[in-house]
């Protein structure tokens, strides 16, 4: 394993700590327990956005903390979910008296933590809504598995929420246009390699040179189908065709394309999964109305990329659009 | 023959003990059909609770005030689903484990309420391929054993026994809860690092009771 760390123990300390040190003006670090909030507090009536998970992600999601989107991240160790007595205060800290909305991405151990963390902030009198993201089209049937893991659709979804929060919408109305987004949004990825977790020192599976995974969550954990390496079109198109087709579009349909690395993967390939993705969206009849390309829900350093398609509406649309300033994402 | 709080304290320390010595194997266990971090957590997690019953000043009165000290801890140290799900067994058994001391019965009962908590918590069944299966069998042969007269101790053997079967049936199963679901057909020939983690845990229960013997 060759890292730039010190101790793998301290790796997820140290990293939030420099994080914090270089975005003093937009977050400030809770350390013991760990949390991020938005500098200068809970915005007085304003409802309130709580997300986090494993670390290893970035900038997913401490990177989304900031005006028009989180109020508090929450990181686990990586790869695994925060803790109850983490998470509880990260709430705290963000309600300001509206309520708060808690934005968790569909695996055992995030749904059960902040399932916890909720039930002790209503017993301490916040209120708490709970939304579940779902967008990964990888997971075939549900009756089966723990359910549609939450991937990269997730930062559409802090994005279009925190926007509704930050024009005053009541917290009935920023579940429901969170819910409305991850009913609307799905993804797929793929990796062309493992990667490495700091505490376990190996690669997180084993994948040969001319062999790659399709259907991977974001926590390393191997996919669904393995296939021998082809182009960058087909492998789009291999992304793409399932996303497109489980949504439902329809062509004269608008939609936002986020094309997402996972870490490893260089903005130019990115790029030229776009370029395909865009194109068979064009052959359906679907305008790409909006696009975000870059590294957003990344696995540490895994090479790879996910494509993530959200069906828009006029009010989708604004949100989208509202300014946004946080370490990772503003305009 | 009874247990008391400090066989509860020797089972935590025992536990710690053999996380730590099978983190590695918890690891690449998890790491085939998961995401590589049970071993690591359940490590981090009990040496935590090592280090509050080490900064104790007085020992715990009963069974269930250790259970509760080990609940607490784990739930805010483990994260992922081992820390809710473990965190949530050990606080049910903490309420079952409040008498000072525990006969055959309520050995059974302590175990039981385990299952039940992370039962309700995983909203697993037996047969998933998960931690579920390894205290599934271990609760049946703890109530065979009782039912047949065994003092606590001989219970806690075959609830290890049991929980070791139970581990190795989770080997063919097909995932159909956890991380290891996502797998698929893909998750059948792997041991379950949840059920192996309860095995061993179990075996620590089992062999602090025979050294209070």
């Amino acid at each position: 394993m060759k890292k730039l760390i010190n101790d793998p123990q301290d790796v997820v300390a140290e990293s939030v700590e420099g994080f914090g040190l270089a975005h003093a003006d937009v977050v400030q670090v809770h350390v013991d327990p760990l949390f991020v909030t938005r500098a200068g507090g809970a915005v007085p009536g304003k409802v309130g956005l709580v997300s986090g998970g494993g670390s290893g992600h970035e900038p997913l999601h401490a990177g989304f903390v900031g005006v028009g989107m989180l109020d508090a991240a929450v990181p686990g160790a990586v790869f695994t979910s925060p803790t109850p007595d983490q998470i509880l205060p990260a709430i705290a800290a963000a309600d300001a008296g509206a309520g708060v909305l808690t934005i968790v991405k569909n695996y055992t151990g995030d749904v059960l933590n902040f399932e916890t963390a909720a039930e002790l902030a209503d017993a301490d009198g916040i209120t708490v809504r709970q939304v579940v993201v779902n967008d990964d089209v990888a997971v075939e049937d549900s009756l089966y598995t723990a359910g549609r893991r939450g991937v990269a659709g997730t930062v559409a979804v802090e994005k279009i929420a925190g926007a509704a929060a930050e024009r005053g919408d009541d917290l009935d109305a920023v579940a429901a246009v969170a819910q409305r987004v991850v009913d609307n949004v799905r993804t797929m990825g793929l990796a062309l390699t493992a990667c490495t977790v700091p505490h376990v020192g190996g690669p997180s599976f084993d994948l040969p040179d001319d062999e790659i995974e399709i259907g991977i969550g974001i926590h390393g954990e191997p996919g669904r189908h393995r296939v021998g390496l082809e182009n960058a079109d087909v492998l789009t198109e291999k992304l793409l065709t399932p996303v497109v087709e489980d949504l439902g579009l329809a062509g004269g349909e608008r939609v936002l394309l986020l094309v997402n690395g996972m870490g490893g993967t260089p903005a130019s390939e990115l790029y030229v999964v776009y370029r395909r993705a865009r194109a068979l969206l064009a052959e359906r009849g679907v305008e790409v109305a909006r696009s975000l390309v870059g590294n957003y829900v990344t696995s540490l350093e895994m090479q790879g990329a996910s494509v993530t398609v959200l069906r828009l509406d006029d009010e989708l649309t604004a949100l989208w659009d509202a300014p946004v300033h946080t370490s990772a994402l503003r305009w | 023959m009874t247990l008391d709080a400090a066989w509860a304290v020797d089972w935590v320390r025992r536990s710690a003990a053999t996380v730590a010595e099978h983190r590695d194997e918890l690891v690449e266990l998890d790491r085939q059909i998961g995401d590589g971090d049970h071993g690591e957590n359940l490590d981090r997690g009990f040496r935590a609770v090592v280090a509050k019953l080490d900064g104790l000043d007085t020992p715990p009165a009963s069974v269930g005030d250790v259970l509760r000290l080990v609940a607490t801890t784990l739930m805010s140290t483990v994260g992922g689903a081992a820390g809710p799900l473990y965190g949530t067994a050990y606080l049910r058994a903490s309420k079952s484990g409040t008498a000072s001391e525990l006969g055959p019965d309520g050995v059974v009962a302590l175990l039981e309420a385990a299952l039940d908590g992370i039962v309700t918590r995983g909203r697993a069944g037996a047969g998933e391929k998960t931690m579920v299966d390894a205290w599934t069998a271990a609760v049946a042969a703890a109530v065979d054993a009782a039912d047949h007269g065994a003092p606590p101790s001989a219970v806690l053997a075959a609830a290890a026994r049991g929980a070791h079967d139970g581990a190795e049936s989770t080997v063919p199963l097909v995932a159909t809860k956890g991380r290891a679901s996502y797998l698929g057909e893909r998750s059948a020939g792997h041991l379950d690092p949840g059920a192996r983690s309860s095995e061993l845990i179990l075996l620590a229960a089992a062999q602090a009771a025979e050294a209070a013997d």
